[in-house]
C-alpha cells in the first residue's frame, strides 16, 4: 500500500505543480480585474534591446506602462489573426514594410487619423490609408573593400551585374526579407523583365554561395573572398563600431536616379486595440522629435521623421537620396519578387 | 456481458486514450485541415520550381544524418558498454552531453570557426599554408555538424538496448570463439536493432523539423520552403499543405520502424542484466578507444562550449542582471512543467494502447506522436487555433471573455504534440519488456489495474521514463518557435533570450544565454547518470 500512497502523492504533486503553472501564466487576470491603470499592449518583431529602452522612456515621461512580446513578424501576425477580437494587443511593430502592407491587408490595423503622424512621418514611408506608420529607416546599400575598389567603379546596384565584378561580389541569401523588397522596388521602377536581367547578371559575379546574414557578408569582403556587397548600413555600422579600421565603407548607389533602397521599421494601431487612444498616443510620441533618436539610434538606423538628425556615427557615412517611392510596394511586390529570384536561381 | 467486461476491465480506457490522442492531434489536424482551402498559386510554384532540389538536399541530409548517428551512437555505445579502456567511466555519460547544446548553436559555432571567413582558416593563411580545409557550407558539412548534434539519441538508445540485452548472449558467441567483432555483428548489434531504430528515428524527424541550423547553412531543405512559402509568399495555408507532405513522409517511416521492429523482436530470459563484465582494451587498441570518443566529444561539445564561455565572458557584466534568473527559472519551469505533462501522458497513452484488448488503436497513437517531426512553429498555429477557438466557442455560448488564451495552455498543446514520442518511444520499448502473463498473474491474484500499473508496470518501465524525461526535459529547453509564438506576457526564457539576439544578427550577446542553457541541460544528464537504471 505504501507504494501506492506514494505514487498517488507523486501525482498529486504533478497536478499541483501544473495547476500552480497555469495560475501562474495569468497575473493578467487579476491586474485586468482591478484596472487601476492602463497598460498598452505591444506586439513587436523589432526585438526587446532595440525598443525597450524606448518603452523605458515614455513609462518615464507619461507613468503609462507598456507590456510587450517579440517574436517574428509571421508567428506575430498569425497569433493576432487568430486571437482575433480577444486579442489583448494594442500596438503592432514590424522590422519590415511588406509585413505591415499583408496585415493591413488581413485587416489586422485600424485607421489612425492624426495630424501629427502626418506632419511627422514623409509620405512614402507611412500606408496612404493611414494603417500604419514608418518609425526608422533602413538603408540597403553597398559595402566595399577600400583597398581593391576604386570609388570610380561604383554607381549603382544594376552596375554590380557588369562583367568588372565578375567573382568580386557577395550578396545575403534572397530569403531575407531585405533583398526582397530591394528587388520588389526594382520591378516597380524598372520592370520585371530588366530586373531579372540585372539579378541574374549579379547570379554570374557572384565569387560565393550567397551568406545567411549581412555581418558574414562583409566579413568575406574583409577576408579577401569578394570585394563588394550589399547590406543594411547599420550592420556596417555595428562591425566597424567593433572595429574602426576596417578597410571597409558604405557607398549609396543610385544618386543619379531613384536613391538608395529603404525599408522601415514601423507600426499600426490592432483593430481590435483595448486601449486605442494611448495607442495612438504612443505612435504619435514614437514619431516625435525626442522618441525618433532613440528608436533609430540605439541600432543606428536613420529616423523616419525627417527633422531629426541621425546619430553622429551615423551621419559620418554621409548624407544620400533615397528612393522615395512608397515602402508598401514592398509588399505588393514581395511574392513577385520571390518568384522572380527563384527563377534566376537566386538562392 | 457483465462477465466479459469484468474479463476486460480496462475497456475504460478507450475514452481516456481517445481524449489524449485527439489532445495531441489537434495541432495536427490543424495541419491537415489546409488541404480545405483551395492549392494557391504560390503552392504550385513551389511545387514547380524549387521542389526537386529541396528534395534532394532533404534526401541527402537525412540519409547523411542517419549514416552519420548510426555510427557514431552505436559505435560508441558499443565501446563504453562492453570495454574497459582510460576514461571509459567518463565518457560513458559524458557522450549525452552534446545533447544540451541545441542544433542551432553547434551549427553557429562551427561556421564561425571552420568557414573561410572563419580564424581557422584565416590563421592558415596567414601561416602561409597551402592547405585549405573542405567548405563547411556544404552538404556535408551540414550533415557532419547535425550528426554531431544528434547523435546521443542514438547514442542513448543504443546504450540502453546494449545493457538491457543482458550479457548471456554474448558470452555463448565469445565462447564459441567469436571475435568481438563478430559478436558485435551478429548477437549485439541485431538484438539492439529495435532500440537503435527508435532512436534513428528520433534523429530522422529532428533533421526534417530543423530550421535554425540548415537556414544557417543557407542549405534549402523541405522545412526551408516551409518556412519560405509563409514568410516570404504569406501563405500559411501553402505552408501547412507542404507540412502535411512531412506528416505522411514521417508516419510511412514510423510504420516501416515498426514492421521491422516487430519482425526482430528478442526477448530475454534474464530479468536483472547480470553486471557487465567489460572486456579490458589493452595496448594502442585503448588508446585509440580513449582517443575516437575524446575527438567526438571535441568537436560536438568542448569547443563549442569554450566558444559560448569565450562569448559569454565578455558580455557577463553588461547583460547578466537580476532579469537573467527570471528567463533561468521560466526555463526550468517551464521544462519542467512539460515533462511532466508529456511524461505522464506518454505514460497513460502506453498503458491505456495496452490495455485496450479489444480496441487496436495503434495507428491512431502512432499519428499522434508524429509532431516531432514538423517544424515548431507550424505545430504552434494549430495549438494556437485550437485554444482560441474554444475561447471563442466559450465567449459565444457561455459569455465567458477570453479564458485560457494567453495562458501556458496553448504552449502546453504545441509541447504535446511536438514532444510527445521523445517519451512515448522509451516507455513503449520498455513495456515491451513487460510480458503480459506479469500483469495477469496479479490480476488473478485480486489487483487492481491501478495496482498493477504502480506496483508491477512503472517499476520494470522505470529507465524508460527516466530516458524520456531527460529527452523531453532537454528539448523543451533548446525549443524555441512553440516557445516564441504561444508564450504569455513576460514568459521570455533563455531560448527567447537568444532568439532576440541571433534575429538582429546579434550572435555575440547570444553566448551568455545558450552557455546557461547549456549548463542546464547538464542537469537532468546528472540526475539520470546517477539512477540504478542508467548504471546498468
Amino acid at each position: 500500500m505504501r507504494l501506492r500512497t506514494i505514487f498517488i502523492s507523486k501525482k498529486m504533486v504533478a497536478l499541483g505543480i501544473l495547476v500552480v503553472g497555469l495560475f501562474l501564466s495569468r497575473p493578467v487576470v487579476a491586474k485586468d480585474a482591478v484596472a487601476e491603470a492602463v497598460e498598452i499592449v505591444v506586439y513587436s518583431s523589432r526585438m526587446e534591446q532595440l525598443i525597450k529602452p524606448v518603452f523605458d522612456a515614455y513609462t518615464k515621461e507619461t507613468g503609462v506602462k507598456i507590456k510587450f512580446i517579440t517574436d517574428k513578424e509571421g508567428p506575430l501576425l498569425q497569433r493576432l489573426l487568430s486571437e482575433g477580437e480577444q486579442s489583448p494587443a494594442d500596438l503592432f511593430i514590424t522590422v519590415d514594410a511588406g509585413m505591415l502592407w499583408k496585415a493591413a491587408e488581413e485587416k489586422v490595423f485600424k485607421p489612425v487619423s492624426s495630424p501629427v503622424l502626418q506632419a511627422n512621418i514623409p509620405a512614402h514611408l507611412r500606408d496612404s490609408g493611414h494603417r500604419w506608420f514608418g518609425l526608422s529607416v533602413r538603408a540597403r546599400t553597398i559595402v566595399f573593400n577600400t583597398k581593391k575598389v576604386d570609388l570610380k567603379e561604383l554607381s549603382t546596384y544594376e552596375a554590380l551585374g557588369d562583367p568588372q565584378w565578375k567573382k568580386r561580389v557577395c550578396l545575403r541569401t534572397s530569403k531575407k526579407v531585405y533583398n526582397q523588397s530591394l528587388i520588389a522596388t526594382m520591378i516597380a521602377t524598372m520592370g520585371a523583365e530588366k530586373t531579372e536581367k540585372v539579378v541574374r547578371s549579379w547570379m554570374a559575379n557572384l565569387a560565393t554561395d550567397v551568406f545567411p546574414d549581412d555581418t558574414e557578408v562583409m566579413k568575406a569582403i574583409l577576408a579577401g573572398i569578394c570585394d563588394v556587397g550589399i547590406v543594411n548600413s547599420y550592420y556596417y555600422g555595428r562591425l566597424a563600431g567593433e572595429n574602426p579600421n576596417l578597410p571597409l565603407a558604405l557607398f549609396w548607389p543610385n544618386q543619379g536616379d531613384r536613391g538608395v533602397h529603404v525599408n522601415i521599421s514601423g507600426a499600426g494601431v490592432v483593430r481590435h486595440a483595448k486601449h486605442e487612444k494611448e495607442a495612438v498616443r504612443l505612435l504619435e510620441w514614437l514619431s516625435s522629435e525626442k522618441a525618433q533618436s532613440l528608436f533609430a539610434d540605439v541600432n543606428l538606423e536613420y529616423p523616419a521623421n525627417p527633422k531629426v538628425a541621425p546619430h553622429p556615427t551615423v551621419a559620418a557615412w554621409g548624407t544620400f537620396k533615397q528612393d522615395t517611392i512608397n515602402v508598401d510596394i514592398a509588399g505588393k511586390l514581395q511574392i513577385e519578387a520571390v518568384k522572380l529570384m527563384d527563377r534566376v536561381g537566386y538562392k | 456481458m457483465k462477465k466479459l467486461f469484468k474479463k476486460t476491465p480496462l475497456n475504460k480506457q478507450i475514452p481516456l486514450l481517445l481524449l489524449i490522442v485527439c489532445t495531441i492531434s489537434a495541432p495536427l489536424l490543424v495541419v491537415l485541415s489546409s488541404w480545405f482551402t483551395p492549392v494557391d498559386d504560390i503552392f504550385i510554384h513551389l511545387f514547380k520550381t524549387g521542389l526537386p532540389e529541396v528534395l534532394i538536399n532533404t534526401f541527402w541530409l537525412l540519409l547523411g544524418v542517419a549514416i552519420g548517428t548510426l555510427l557514431l551512437g552505436v559505435s560508441l555505445a558499443w565501446l563504453t558498454t562492453t570495454f574497459e579502456f582510460p576514461g571509459r567511466s567518463v565518457f560513458d555519460w559524458a557522450m549525452i552531453l552534446p545533447l544540451a547544446i541545441p542544433t542551432y548553436v553547434l551549427a553557429f559555432v562551427s561556421i564561425s570557426l571552420f568557414d573561410r571567413i572563419g580564424p581557422i582558416q584565416g590563421l592558415l593563411r596567414a601561416q602561409g599554408s597551402d592547405l585549405v580545409l573542405p567548405p563547411i557550407r556544404s552538404t556535408g558539412g551540414v550533415i557532419l555538424v547535425m550528426t554531431l548534434a544528434l547523435y546521443p539519441y542514438v547514442y542513448l538508445f543504443a546504450r540502453n538496448g546494449f545493457q538491457t540485452q543482458g550479457t548471456r548472449a554474448t558470452e555463448v558467441a565469445r565462447s564459441l570463439g567469436q571475435s568481438s567483432w563478430h559478436t558485435f555483428f551478429q548477437v549485439t548489434l541485431p538484438m539492439g536493432g529495435p532500440m537503435i531504430a527508435a532512436g534513428v528515428m528520433l534523429v530522422l524527424m529532428e533533421t526534417l523539423a530543423d530550421f535554425g541550423a540548415v537556414s544557417i547553412f543557407n542549405y534549402d531543405t523541405f522545412t526551408t520552403t516551409i518556412y519560405k512559402a509563409w514568410f516570404s509568399m504569406f501563405s500559411l495555408s501553402t505552408a501547412a499543405k507542404f507540412s502535411s507532405f512531412l506528416v505522411l513522409l514521417v508516419f510511412i517511416l514510423v510504420m516501416a520502424e515498426q514492421a521491422v521492429r516487430q519482425r526482430r523482436r528478442y526477448t530475454t530470459a534474464e530479468r536483472q542484466p547480470a553486471p557487465t563484465v567489460r572486456t579490458i582494451l589493452t595496448g594502442k587498441r585503448c588508446y585509440a578507444a580513449s582517443a575516437y570518443c575524446g575527438l567526438i566529444l571535441l568537436f560536438a561539445f568542448i569547443i563549442p562550449v569554450i566558444q559560448l564561455l569565450r562569448g559569454a565572458s565578455a558580455d557577463w557584466g553588461q547583460h547578466f542582471d537580476a532579469r537573467y534568473l527570471g528567463f533561468l527559472s521560466r526555463s526550468l519551469l517551464l521544462s519542467a512543467l512539460a515533462t511532466l505533462l508529456v511524461t505522464a501522458s506518454a505514460l497513460l497513452l502506453v498503458y491505456a494502447e495496452r490495455s485496450a484488448h479489444s480496441f487496436k488503436p495503434n495507428l491512431l497513437v502512432r499519428f499522434a506522436t508524429l509532431g516531432y517531426a514538423l517544424p515548431g512553429t507550424i505545430l504552434a498555429v494549430g495549438g494556437m487555433i485550437l485554444v482560441t477557438f474554444i475561447d471563442h466557442q466559450l465567449k459565444n455560448r457561455l459569455g465567458l471573455t477570453t479564458v485560457i488564451t494567453g495562458t501556458l495552455l496553448a504552449m502546453m498543446l504545441g509541447y504535446l504534440s511536438r514532444f510527445m514520442i521523445l517519451a512515448y518511444n522509451p516507455i513503449d520499448s520498455a513495456m515491451h519488456r513487460v510480458t503480459p502473463h506479469m500483469g495477469e498473474a496479479a490480476r488473478s491474484l485480486g489487483a487492481t489495474p491501478f495496482m498493477i500499473l504502480s506496483k508491477i508496470q512503472m517499476p520494470l518501465v522505470r529507465g524508460g521514463i527516466f530516458a524520456g524525461s531527460l529527452l523531453v526535459f532537454v528539448d523543451v529547453m533548446k525549443e524555441m518557435p512553440i516557445t516564441l509564438m504561444t508564450r504569455p506576457f513576460g514568459w521570455d526564457t533563455l531560448a527567447v533570450r537568444i532568439f532576440q539576439f541571433t534575429s538582429e544578427g546579434e550572435w555575440n550577446h547570444a553566448a551568455l544565454p545558450a552557455l546557461t542553457l547549456v549548463i542546464l541541460g547538464f542537469i537532468p544528464v546528472i540526475l539520470l547518470t546517477r539512477q540504478p537504471v542508467f548504471k546498468g
